[in-house]
């Protein structure tokens, strides 16, 4: 039966005509598609599929890239290394440290703006929009350097203002303590996205829900409480999903601000300059393939984590999409 | 539908509308303040990179400086320059030029009339402020611009977005058409697959990756910043498509009917129609391309000739971190291009933004 189908069949069996005729429209509407998004199929195992396979292989070998040939398998020693890797250590905990920082900073900044550029009280919305939104143009580089001269502990404006209002001057990204609020700062510089995002949000929520919670005699914290952040909660979601996943993969900034070497102390040795550093500096890119595999099941987890704790407390409007 | 206007009268006697209207005023005032606080927070750091770029280093170590580009006043004065010098007279502070110093009492010619003679002022000289005059120094610009070799950074970093935006903007274009106008087998799976890599880690395929560009001698040259992205991604696939399931298909189907194939209606149906979209994804593309630090780090290590502008400037702060002005010189350089093209196609920026981010 299943012959049948074959093209040599064809002028023994009668078919409808129509039932050809839609078949074999079928048949060139996907090879049609399939040329289309090839491009991307051939990128996509090129790229990420074959390469995700090699990086698995080559993390259980001592693979370096000045002599290939010298390769051998040392089952799972780097990831047993990982275990007794000071560094490693070192590294993840900087990582948590500054996520814990940076994350709840930059939504609740963004979406503190997003609210203020929101309000039906201000003129000028869009320009202010613009304004905030700019310095996420600037490339990242030029966006540190700037950053590291307003932090300079003499010269820098910050400390000048401090100093010209009685307080301490800390020396922001020589210190232990301060480099991470320095980073915080920088970060939050760059909140643009976040805030679009977070204003779409705030625009899809219908009106009706504002003039019910009025009509109720909801006050302005109980509105946005118990209104506005049930109906954003999916963009809430997205860019917290986002802004962990960036933080676990920091490296522009913390390479810039200390040529790559993690100072002071490795206090800002984060996840991804350890990396780096394996792979690139010191060549032993089969302990980096573990790292990389250890930061994406981090990433992964979080993920996961993060869409199970979501789904009872995400609103979607309409059901789904 | 306009309510009737309370005279005077009422609205005294009423209250209501007038209070009410008084209230939104200053509800609306309060916020504008807010918003211009923030801003001119959020704007200090670009004050303070112009500003230190067209000071003159000196500036920065002399007590008393102020905080925009000045230099030392001086005037002259009988074919002599002298200092000019805060001086607190009877009339309040003035500006003075120094002609004759002494221990305990000084000479000074006002600058702004000099025809009126000298002025005697008892004091100590030395405990004066110099007085400062505005003066923007552009030396530190060409400074950065040699030592960084500034035109073929730009130049470099200019080829490398601009080849590769063209590569991903025309493979997007196609992806993004395959999976909103055709139905295939497996489509939904596929498209599930492109999103996903989204949150795969760069990392994960880095290593292999660099070892098959090492193999082929690709390590220093542009093809690794380049050639993978002729293959699409899902950024670019996923913002296109959303804007193409947005074209009527009757459009499609009209050019069909006239004979036209799929490349066909691709190219004079979708793309006139999805204009917005595709500069739209051009432009992050190619600022995202000319932002990036990483790759070009990894795969043009130790080969400055065709660095992009963010390696260079990164090792120039390297080298030069003693020297601000200069830094902040290198930094305006850097930001200048895709700020300025930033706020003429601010539009097709944020939209973008939005459709990526909230449409998933």
């Amino acid at each position: 039966m299943s012959m049948s189908s074959g093209p040599a069949s064809g002028q023994a069996v009668a078919i409808d005509p129509r039932r050809t005729t839609r078949l074999r429209l079928g048949d060139r509407e996907t090879l049609t598609g399939l040329a289309f998004v090839s491009p991307w199929i051939l990128g996509f195992l090129l790229f990420t599929a074959i390469p995700m396979v090699a990086s698995f292989v080559l993390s259980l070998t001592d693979f370096d890239p000045r002599d290939p040939a010298g390769t051998s398998f040392v089952g799972l020693a780097n990831y047993e290394r990982m275990l007794h890797d000071p560094l490693l250590i070192n590294a993840l905990v900087v990582t948590a440290r500054f996520a814990l920082l940076i994350v709840p900073a930059s939504m609740a900044v963004a979406l503190g703006i997003a609210l203020l550029v929101n309000s039906t009280l201000l003129k000028g919305r869009n320009v202010f929009r613009t304004l905030f939104y700019m310095p996420m143009q600037i490339p990242i580089v030029a966006s540190t350097l700037i950053w590291i001269g307003m932090l300079n502990a003499s010269t820098g404006w910050l400390n000048i203002f401090l100093g010209a209002l009685g307080l301490p001057q800390p020396d922001w990204l020589n210190s232990q303590t301060w480099v991470y609020p320095s980073l915080t700062l920088m970060g939050l510089w760059g909140i643009g996205n976040m805030m679009l995002i977070f204003l779409a949000g705030l625009q899809g929520v219908p009106t009706e829900l504002y003039d019910a919670a009025r009509v109720d005699g909801a006050g302005r914290w109980a509105t946005f409480r118990n209104v506005t952040v049930p109906m954003i909660s999916t963009v809430l979601f997205y860019n917290l999903i986002i802004a962990l996943i960036a933080t676990f993969q920091y490296f522009t900034q913390a390479y810039v601000i200390s040529n790559g070497r993690g100072d002071p102390a490795n206090a800002t040795m984060f996840f991804n300059l350890h990396l780096y550093r394996e792979g690139f500096v010191f060549f032993d890119m089969g302990y980096a393939c573990a790292l990389a595999w250890l930061l994406f099941a981090i990433v992964l987890t979080l993920t996961v984590v993060l869409f199970r704790g979501a789904r009872s407390r995400v609103y979607e409007a309409g059901g789904n999409r | 539908m306009t309510p009737a206007v309370p005279t005077l009268d009422q609205s005294l006697s009423l209250g209501s509308p007038m209070r009410r209207q008084m209230r939104k005023f200053t509800a609306s005032a309060l916020v504008m303040m807010l918003a211009l606080a923030i801003v001119s927070l959020f704007l200090l750091p670009l004050l303070f990179m112009t500003s230190m770029a067209f000071k003159d280093k000196i500036q920065l170590t002399t007590p008393g400086a102020p905080l925009y580009p000045a230099v030392p006043d001086t005037f002259a004065w009988q074919g002599q320059d002298y200092p000019v010098y805060d001086v607190p007279m009877e009339d309040g502070v003035r500006a003075l030029a120094l002609v004759e110093a002494k221990r305990e009492e000084s000479t000074f010619i006002d600058p702004a009339d000099p025809d009126a003679g000298p002025i005697l002022w008892e004091g100590r000289w030395r405990t004066l402020d110099q007085h400062w005059r505005f003066s923007l120094d552009l030396r530190n610009f060409g400074t950065a611009w040699e030592a960084i070799a500034f035109p073929r950074l730009l130049f470099n970093t200019f080829v490398i977005a601009a080849v590769g935006t063209i590569g991903a903007v025309i493979s997007s274009i196609c992806v993004a058409y395959g999976f909103s106008r055709f139905r295939f087998p497996g489509r939904n799976g596929l498209f599930l697959v492109l999103l996903s890599t989204i949150i795969l880690p760069l990392q994960v395929t880095l290593i292999p990756t660099f070892a098959v560009f090492a193999a082929l001698g690709w390590v220093g040259t542009w093809l690794p910043l380049i050639v993978p992205h002729f293959f699409a991604n899902a950024y670019n696939v996923f913002l296109l498509r959303q804007y193409f399931l947005t074209i009527p298909r009757d459009l499609d189907e009209a050019a069909m009917i006239d004979g036209a194939g799929p490349f066909r209606i691709l190219r004079s149906v979708i793309v006139p129609q999805a204009k917005a979209a595709i500069v739209a994804v051009s432009l992050f593309h190619f600022f995202w391309a000319w932002n990036e630090f990483f790759l070009p780090l990894i795969y043009l290590q130790g080969n400055r000739d065709l660095q992009p502008l963010s390696v260079g400037i990164a090792e120039f702060n390297g080298a030069y971190s003693t020297e601000p002005t200069l830094i902040q010189a290198a930094a305006v350089m850097a930001m200048i291009i895709p700020v300025v093209v930033f706020f003429l196609a601010q539009r097709a920026f944020m939209r973008g933004v939005v459709i990526t981010g909230v449409d998933k």
